[in-house]
């Protein structure tokens, strides 16, 4: 007998920049570890794509990853775009990776995602802040 | 006739004719000031070197704009916008830097190349590189067909805009492909398959690509393998030759680590009979790598290249397992467009479609997504599924299958990260080996970026390129090459060091 997914369903994306999927396909196995369904949207993810997919999969929590170095720029369009949008406005959505080109996370940039309406910035990578942040998350409140 | 212009593939001829290794890196900045003095930098370094301009992603992925937007606003590109900066800008920052002793090449990741082979054409540049299935499939979600379409398209626009005397180089960039965890006669495979795309469209110049990958000996195989299939399928007459990059996958986090890891690619590239190398730096595993650490990744490979020896008798069995593979793979794509009239184009389009190419773990949607692959107790990559392609898998390792869990997958990916991070320390006086990793982290503790004015005109090179032996200018101007002064907080291993490869 299948069990009802107890953890939140996520969906992971690329920005729309960015290429890199290896960082993606590690997101997705870490988190169905995890316990959660996850959906994929894959690389070079274009706005209209991104909006479509949390339509298509309603997912509670999108983990935006991005390691191209344009993260920051790329992430905070995503977010702005996701929170312009009504009918979306119930998911978390966290963004990750290496956000920037130099290495150094940038605390102006992380601001900026905040004050945009993201829930977590994990600049340096770690997907163990990010188990913690989706551990903490209130238990889903089941609708019939 | 008219003596063909000096092109990319007579440089390398003529510094492989004179026993040297080209030397190259990934360099690509925003600035145009920055992107000057990066092509500077390449050109004055203590080896024989061909300059890079690497585009950004937003221009590769079609969206000049937002490249425009992100410069505007002060925004730190990951490469150079050539299509968003005027062709006057792009002019002027090459001027006097490159020409014919110092070719300049263009390294992009679009899979619609046309409106930047238009951009680096009208500023006198003539070599790129790319790919049809390589360009498409590991940077995003265009069609292959589309991407078949436009790469046709790109080497026939790449002919026309730069005619005669110009030549036109290309190169593949089928030997990467997503840059690791792909066994080797898969790569040799695409590589050649594109060389032969870009003939069939009109390019008689070019590079095929291989990438190192887990071991040393396999790799030779492959470099063997790409060779004599390029002397078996290619025109005679197209001038080719081989271009290694190091590693493409997950970079060792010390520095140390990754300098052993480059110069173990250099010696890879002389002892299989690599023309070229396309380095890394110890930024790699962190950063967008500096002007400076460029320069001494260059300057570290082609030390590297110099001192090994070249033996040319590397007694590989011409019937490798490599060799095997990868031309099972050419005649099964080869084979789809026997009697169709339709090109090479629509059968690797067809491959992919049937799963007869199906590279490991990358998520386009136009690839199966059923082949996987495991490193072996050799360091050898072999499959562990290959869905529909026609070789036969391997066994998996003991306790494991061919679906990795996530700790497994990034173990895999951290395989030459691991291996040259641990033959770092092992070598390393105790704590070196750890304040060169921290150094390394930000930049921080690193060199600056150049800020300065670059420098005026240079005198231009001699065509057939000569093995400078001395530093011409810069820091350390007079130091014999390869005995560079060791990097702050960084150990440099000696010669005799192991450097953690697995062949003797
Ligand atoms: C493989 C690789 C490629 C392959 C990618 C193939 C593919 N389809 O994936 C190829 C060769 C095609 C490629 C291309 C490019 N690459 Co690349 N690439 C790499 C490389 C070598 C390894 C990346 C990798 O596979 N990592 C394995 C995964 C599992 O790890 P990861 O990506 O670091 O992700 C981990 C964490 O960051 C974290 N994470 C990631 N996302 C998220 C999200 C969240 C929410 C959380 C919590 C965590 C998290 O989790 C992962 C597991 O630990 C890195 C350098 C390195 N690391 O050694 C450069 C690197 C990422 N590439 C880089 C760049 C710039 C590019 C290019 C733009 C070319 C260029 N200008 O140099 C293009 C991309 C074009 C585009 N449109 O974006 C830069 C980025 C610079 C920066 N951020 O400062 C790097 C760092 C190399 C460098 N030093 O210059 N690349």
């Amino acid at each position: 007998m299948a069990l009802a997914p107890a953890r939140p369903a996520v969906l992971v994306t690329g920005t729309a920049s960015d290429s890199h999927t290896w960082n993606l396909v590690l997101l997705q196995l870490f988190l169905e570890e995890l316990g959660h369904p996850v959906s994929n949207l894959g690389a070079c993810v274009t706005h209209e794509l991104l909006v479509d997919g949390c339509r298509r999969h309603r997912p509670e929590v999108v983990v935006i990853g991005s390691v191209n170095g344009h993260g920051y720029r790329d992430g905070l369009a995503a977010v702005t775009l996701l929170r312009a949008e009504p009918d979306l406005a119930g998911m978390r959505v966290v963004v990750g990776g290496k956000l920037g080109v130099d290495g150094v996370r940038s605390l102006q940039d992380r601001g900026r995602l905040l004050a945009a309406g993201c829930d977590a910035v994990f600049d340096d990578g770690s997907l163990t802040a990010l188990r913690e942040f989706l551990a903490a998350l209130p238990a889903r409140v089941v609708t019939a | 006739m008219t003596a063909p212009a000096p092109s990319l593939g007579r440089y390398v001829a003529a510094a492989a004719a004179a026993g040297g290794l080209v030397v190259q890196p990934r360099m690509g900045f925003g600035d145009p000031r920055h992107m000057r003095a990066g092509l500077v930098g390449t050109r004055d370094a203590a080896a024989v070197t061909v300059g890079t301009v690497t585009i950004d992603s937003y221009t590769r992925v079609g969206d000049p704009a937002g490249a425009r937007r992100a410069l505007a606003e002060g925004g730190a590109l990951n490469g150079y916008p050539i299509v968003s900066h005027p062709a006057a800008v792009t002019r002027s920052l090459l001027r006097g830097v490159h020409g014919p002793g110092f070719p300049v090449q263009v390294r992009h990741g679009s899979s619609h190349p046309e409106a930047i082979i238009r951009a680096l054409t009208a500023v006198g540049l003539d070599a790129t590189e790319g790919g049809p299935v390589s360009y498409c499939l590991p940077y995003g979600r265009t069609p292959l067909r589309a991407s078949v379409d436009a790469w046709a398209r790109g080497c026939e626009l790449l002919a026309e805009l730069a005619p005669p005397p110009r030549v036109p180089h290309l190169e593949t960039f089928g030997g990467c492909l997503l840059g690791q965890l792909c066994p080797p006669g898969l790569l040799v495979a695409v590589s050649l398959l594109e060389a032969l795309f870009f003939v069939e469209h009109g390019i008689r110049e070019v590079s095929l690509s291989y990438a190192q990958q887990t071991s040393p000996e396999q790799d030779r195989e492959a470099v063997a393998a790409l060779r004599r299939l390029a002397a078996e399928f290619l025109p005679p007459d197209v001038h080719r030759h081989i271009v290694l990059y190091t590693y493409m996958g997950v970079f060792p986090s010390s520095a140390a680590g990754a300098d052993l890891l480059l110069r173990a690619s250099a010696r890879l590239a002389v002892r299989s009979g690599a023309q070229r190398l396309i380095v890394k730096t110890p930024a790699e595993a962190h950063r967008i790598p500096t002007v400076a650490e460029n320069v001494r990744a260059l300057e570290s490979a082609a030390a590297a290249a110099e001192a090994e020896v070249r033996s040319p008798a590397d007694r590989l069995e011409p019937d490798s397992e490599v060799y095997a593979q990868a031309r099972t793979f050419v005649e099964a794509v080869l084979e789809l467009g026997t009697g169709t009239g339709t090109g090479i184009g629509e059968a690797l389009r067809s491959a992919f479609a049937r799963g007869y190419l199906d590279v490991p773990y990358c998520l386009h949607p136009d690839n199966a997504g059923r082949s996987r692959s495991f490193i072996d107790d050799r360091g050898r990559l072999r499959w562990s599924r290959t869905g529909a392609m026609p070789v036969a898998p391997d066994l998996a390792p003991a306790g494991t299958t061919a679906d990795l869990t996530s700790s497994q997958l990034l173990a895999a990916l951290h395989t030459m990260a691991r291996r040259f991070d641990l033959a770092a320390e092992a070598a390393a006086p105790t704590g070196t080996a750890g304040s060169a990793r921290a150094a390394h982290r930000t930049r921080s503790g690193a060199p600056t970026r150049p800020t300065a004015p670059p420098r005026p005109t240079p005198s231009p090179r001699p065509i057939a390129p000569t093995r400078p032996t001395t530093r011409t200018s810069g820091p350390g101007a007079g130091s014999p090459a390869g005995v560079r002064p060791p990097l702050p907080g960084v150990f440099t291993p000696s010669r005799t060091t192991d450097d953690g490869s697995r062949d003797a």
